[in-house]
């Protein structure tokens, strides 16, 4: 049967795709050596597992969560307090385990919590989660031994109870501690949503009402996937009490629910490994940004409202996008339109970087007057003449820009066109 | 032996607007009903309520003896009642074969599972497949919802109502907006996935009703005005002049 054969060449195409995966973590670290790279790449781990696990909800079930930091957090207190026990040796449970006690505490909160906020759909949820973050988050001030007040709290991974010999004092260590369970986790939240429970999720999604007329409570099938959801945050924020050694009230709060919501819609919340992408790629923007400018934080917005404006798929939808002119060998008459695009966006991308360094530069700087360095240049922020320039590589960067934008519409016009054409194959 | 499907007394109010006014209708098991009437006559208002995505205002609606008035739509559907909607109701972003396998899902018992793999469920594609042959669509197979003809779907509209295996059908216009030939085509198709089953079907086209109805019931402004076989309503006075007549 071509049906069972065609599955059986899927299969083998799925197990190939996560074997590279699991390969390309395995590798890295002998590309990337430095410390701040195996620390920089054991975070990118952490929230591509958070961020997988919140598009459990946004991207698979349709449920906008602003409150999802809640079980990643609180998997990361449970975690730190069971290595604690361990430290103070009234407990005896291995390190290569304790992801699971933070997958424990985030499914006990993400079936507490989900009971209740699952009942609703649409804003309404979105609302519910939020009133929840910011309950969960105030309630740190309160509950003091468990969230250790104002310093948090801390603990030592090294615990000499583990399954395989290592310490996990060397960071390295921990990064394939991280990447393993990056491995197992997203692989299992892959499997996941091709079982009955996520398929129904999509329809809940699409569709609720048909849904229903299928014969699905859309409540329960909610609040399972809610659930769920919950446990793989908690295993992520377990791996960051175990990077971290200290978890602290904002952990669990509305900014880190933010930053995985902009992660999972920057990487692409309609295929599978879209947050991936946008785990990978913010933690890096992130970490390299961050130490680069104050004003990350600005360009990260400003890419995101990008995004949604001109990318709702995010990244993974770009590409995705590109499947189809790829299969039909159209993909080159694409290229043109995009490398005529490509010096103008970054000439719109440094005129705008040196207007808002030198506007940091004015506000903020002890001296506005002191040069920065910028491109390889020296520029002064009190200079009118370093202003003009700014804009007007800027205007000048966003004018190519929007003249190029044109050519590559006429060009995926002309490929769509050719697509369509009779004889064409899809 | 009691009635596939049984209306009594029931009333549908939208605020203070009654809608259904007293509806009484009895379907015999296997049997297959029409209603037909005008526009806005409340039709699809009766199927809302049927099946459970509206409640009655008053009276009782029972599923082989049993009421099912007040219960939610997905209790009434696990009862053996499925509807197929006026304007097409699909799971948009799934495929053909997604679609029909997501409504074969709670009835062969899956659930919420997370433990089972669809891809490997061999009845449960196997019976996914067979659907598609019979409605015809197995070309289309891995064309998403959104991006079939308008007849192909309404054709998916019905396989997802019948795939579930339930017992009791209510088809709400499956034919509207079809060509001549479309809609013979599909009618036949009816006629052949519900062997067996008790229909209840609102149509408009009278040659379609007469032909493949065992009775017929006329709802004129929220109110069955008779109900019989097709010739006697043919030859009932009432309805030529409420429904026939200025219709034609
Ligand atoms: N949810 C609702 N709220 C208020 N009024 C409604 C609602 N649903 C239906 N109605 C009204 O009830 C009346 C009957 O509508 P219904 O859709 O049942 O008619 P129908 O017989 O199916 O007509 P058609 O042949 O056009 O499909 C209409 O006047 C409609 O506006
Ligand atoms: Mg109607």
């Amino acid at each position: 049967m071509s049906h069972s054969q065609s599955s059986r060449t899927a299969l083998l195409w799925h197990i190939g795709v996560w074997a590279l995966f699991a390969l390309v973590i395995v590798v890295l670290p002998y590309i990337f050596t430095s410390s701040s790279s195996i620390s920089m790449m054991s975070q990118m781990g952490v929230f591509i597992i958070f961020a997988l696990s919140y598009n459990m909800l946004l991207g698979q079930a349709g449920m906008l969560s602003f409150g999802h930091a809640v079980y990643f957090g609180l998997g990361g207190f449970f975690t730190l307090h069971a290595i604690r026990a361990v430290n103070d040796e009234v407990w005896q449970f291995p390190l290569e385990l304790m992801p699971l006690i933070g997958g424990a505490g985030g499914l006990a909160f993400g079936i507490l919590f989900g009971s209740i906020s699952t009942r609703r759909a649409g804003v309404t949820f979105a609302m519910i989660t939020l009133g929840i973050g910011s309950m969960v988050e105030s309630s740190a001030n309160m509950f003091t031994d468990f969230f250790g007040g104002e310093s948090g709290i801390s603990g030592n991974r090294v615990t000499d109870v583990t399954l395989f010999g290592f310490s996990y004092g060397p960071s390295i260590q921990v990064y394939y501690l991280i990447g393993a369970w990056t491995v197992i986790a997203a692989v299992a939240m892959y499997l996941l949503t091709k079982t009955p429970l996520g398929r129904i999720s999509n329809a809940v999604r699409d569709n609720p009402e048909r849904a229903q007329f299928v014969g699905y409570n859309t409540t329960i099938a909610r609040f399972i996937q809610f659930s769920l959801s919950g446990f793989f945050a908690g295993i992520a924020g377990g791996l960051f009490a175990i990077m971290f050694e200290i978890m602290t009230a904002p952990n669990v709060g509305l900014v880190q629910s933010g930053a995985v919501l902009l992660m999972t819609f920057i990487g692409g919340v309609g295929l599978f490994f879209g947050p991936i992408i946008g785990a990978v790629l913010v933690t890096y923007m992130h970490t390299a940004l961050s130490g680069f400018s104050e004003g990350w934080i600005l360009y990260f917005g400003l890419m995101f409202v990008f995004m949604v404006m001109y990318a709702p798929g995010g990244i993974a939808g770009v590409i995705y996008a590109h499947a189809a002119p790829w299969r039909a060998g159209l993909f080159r008459r694409l290229l043109p339109g995009y490398l005529l695009a490509l010096i103008p966006a970054l000439l719109a991308i440094a005129g705008l970087v040196a207007v808002v360094e030198m506007g940091y530069q004015l506000s903020l700087a002890y001296d506005p007057s002191s040069p920065i360095e910028l491109f390889y240049m020296q520029i002064n922020a009190t200079s009118v003449v370093s202003w003009l320039v700014a804009l007007l590589v800027l205007a000048a960067g966003i004018g190519g820009v929007l003249g190029a934008a044109r050519v590559v519409r006429a060009r995926w016009a002309e490929v769509n066109r050719s697509m369509q054409a009779p004889g064409a194959k899809t | 032996m009691s009635d596939a499907l049984t209306l009594a007394n029931v009333h549908k109010r939208f605020g203070e607007t009654p809608i259904i006014r007293g509806v009484d209708l009895a379907v015999a098991p296997g049997e297959r009903h029409a209603i037909i009437g005008p526009n806005g006559a409340g039709k699809s208002t009766l199927f809302n309520l049927i099946s459970g995505r509206y409640t009655p205002s008053e009276g009782e609606i029972s599923l082989h003896g049993k009421r099912i008035s007040g219960l939610a739509p997905h209790q009434i559907n696990r009862r053996g009642l499925s509807r197929s909607f006026q304007i097409t109701n699909l799971f948009q972003n799934m495929t053909v074969f997604e679609n029909l396998r997501c409504s074969l899902l709670w009835a062969q018992g899956y659930k919420y599972s997370f433990w089972h793999l669809v891809g490997r469920q061999a009845a449960l594609n196997e019976a996914a497949e067979q659907w598609l042959e019979r409605l015809g669509l197995s070309a289309r197979r891995d064309v998403p919802a959104s991006l079939l003809t308008y007849a192909e779907q309404r054709t998916l509209e019905i396989g997802t109502t019948i795939a579930g295996g339930a017992d009791v059908i209510l088809l709400d216009e499956p034919t509207a907006g079809m060509g001549l030939a479309e809609r013979d085509h599909t009618m036949a198709m009816i006629s052949e996935v519900t062997q067996g089953k008790t229909l209840l079907m609102v149509e408009h086209d009278m040659g379609v009703v007469f032909e493949l109805a065992d009775r017929i019931s006329v709802l004129v402004y929220g109110q069955v005005i008779a109900s019989d076989t097709p010739e006697a309503i043919r030859a009932n006075a009432a309805v030529q002049e409420a429904y026939l007549g200025e219709a034609h």
